[in-house]
């Protein structure tokens, strides 16, 4: 067993775990995080993936252990009570999602994405969806929902 | 839990790292992870110890020296990429390796040492006439690259940097993959007269101005694969 402390949406969190604990099944297992979601666990899907010392991070694809010291951020950091986050609201107006399993990973990419570049053209955005699988809804409403947030977020 | 239990090390120099290799029988260096991980979450490997080289500071970074890009191995895909210092060719060939999410944490050292042979950067060390230093040598990149994810490195030797030497005339980076972020199934790299390929055999080649006789897999025949070569190799040599 090895000691790590993380800090999860800033709530700085220490716990015993085997070496071998993904950091995705840490955030379920041990934080109840379920945000995150788990699909291929081998870092196709792109489900998974969260913010790691503020870059987008395939938790199946990390050990906890990797993350020891550092600062992840989940889908359940975008929101208050109060209101949803700009692309939260974007993808609800937009039809953005379905059965939403794929939602939490494209929301923290495309979140990235939109820090990096505030006015992706569509092919930019498309790019990057590339490594999100969404068996729903043929993307195109996915990439209304990321140019409508991107207009919000520049205001 | 997903991959099979291992012992855990998190060395903070590159004398610790290769010391704790030489230790422990069986023992596998954790770069990014991103080619590592899923092979044990597949119980594909199960190696009986890791020893990962995340905390080891003097292994990344990017630095000019004498006409040279010098490339940390443990700097991240997405940091080269991004940085003002690389080479096109490289740049150009980054945006095709894996994901935004991948690169981020995958490293330019774990992407040649894992020797995958449709990978994007070991083509380009290839072409570019790169030389990787290790812990105890320096290896020509002609010589680095010896089957299907199997290097010249020792089991106790590890990656320390690249040296890629600028490029004298024109350079051009072409794949084809059947998505992208995929892996390849042909792409190319061309540095002056230097053209490699990847995706056609079990190492990536120096292309001699003759046929290509690839080795076709699963999804892409030997047919198919010859003549998405034939095509991208033209592109190339007219680049």
């Amino acid at each position: 067993m090895i000691e790590v402390a993380v800090t999860v949406n800033g709530v700085r969190h220490e716990r015993r775990v085997e070496p071998r604990l993904l950091l995705s099944d840490f955030l379920r297992h041990e934080l109840s995080l379920y945000g995150t979601h788990v699909g291929c666990e081998h870092g196709v899907c792109g489900a998974c993936t969260v913010l790691l010392d503020g870059r987008p991070a395939r938790s199946c694809l990390a050990l906890v252990a990797q993350a020891d010291g550092g600062e992840i951020r989940t889908v359940e950091s975008l929101s208050n009570e109060a209101a949803l986050h700009p692309l939260q609201q974007a993808f609800h107006e937009h039809f953005g999602l379905q059965c939403g399993f794929c939602t939490p990973g494209i929301l923290i990419s495309a979140l990235f994405l939109l820090e990096q570049n505030p006015d992706p053209t569509e092919t930019e955005i498309r790019a990057e969806l590339a490594g999100h699988l969404c068996r729903c809804t043929g993307y195109a409403p996915i990439v209304d929902s990321i140019l409508a947030a991107a207009a919000t977020l520049r205001g | 839990m997903k991959p099979a239990p291992f012992e855990y090390f998190r060395p903070t120099s590159v004398e610790e790292a290769v010391a704790l290799l030489a230790e422990h029988e069986d023992a596998k260096p954790l770069a990014g992870g991103q080619s590592l991980v899923p092979m044990l979450n597949f119980r594909l490997a199960r190696p009986a110890a890791l020893v990962d080289l995340g905390g080891i500071d003097e292994l990344a970074g990017i630095r000019v020296d004498d006409g040279a890009l010098v490339v940390g191995a443990m700097t991240r895909q997405w940091d080269l990429e991004h940085s003002p210092e690389a080479l096109p060719l490289l740049r150009e060939a980054l945006a095709h390796v894996g994901h935004t999410a991948t690169r981020c944490r995958g490293t330019v050292g774990g992407s040649l040492v894992h020797a995958d042979p449709t990978a994007e950067l070991p083509v380009c060390a290839l072409a570019l006439g790169a030389e990787l230093v290790t812990s105890r040598r320096r290896i020509p990149a002609e010589e680095f690259f010896l089957s299907v994810f199997t290097t010249a490195l020792d089991p106790d030797e590890l990656l320390v940097e690249i040296r890629f030497p600028t490029p004298v005339g024109p350079t051009a980076f072409l794949e084809h993959s059947h998505r992208h972020g995929d892996f390849a199934v042909v792409c190319v790299a061309r540095s002056g007269e230097r053209i490699a390929v990847g995706g056609v055999g079990p190492t990536p080649v120096l292309w001699d101005g003759g046929a290509i006789d690839p080795v076709g897999d699963l999804f892409a025949p030997a047919g198919y694969k010859r003549d998405v070569a034939r095509a991208l190799l033209e592109q190339a040599a007219a680049a």
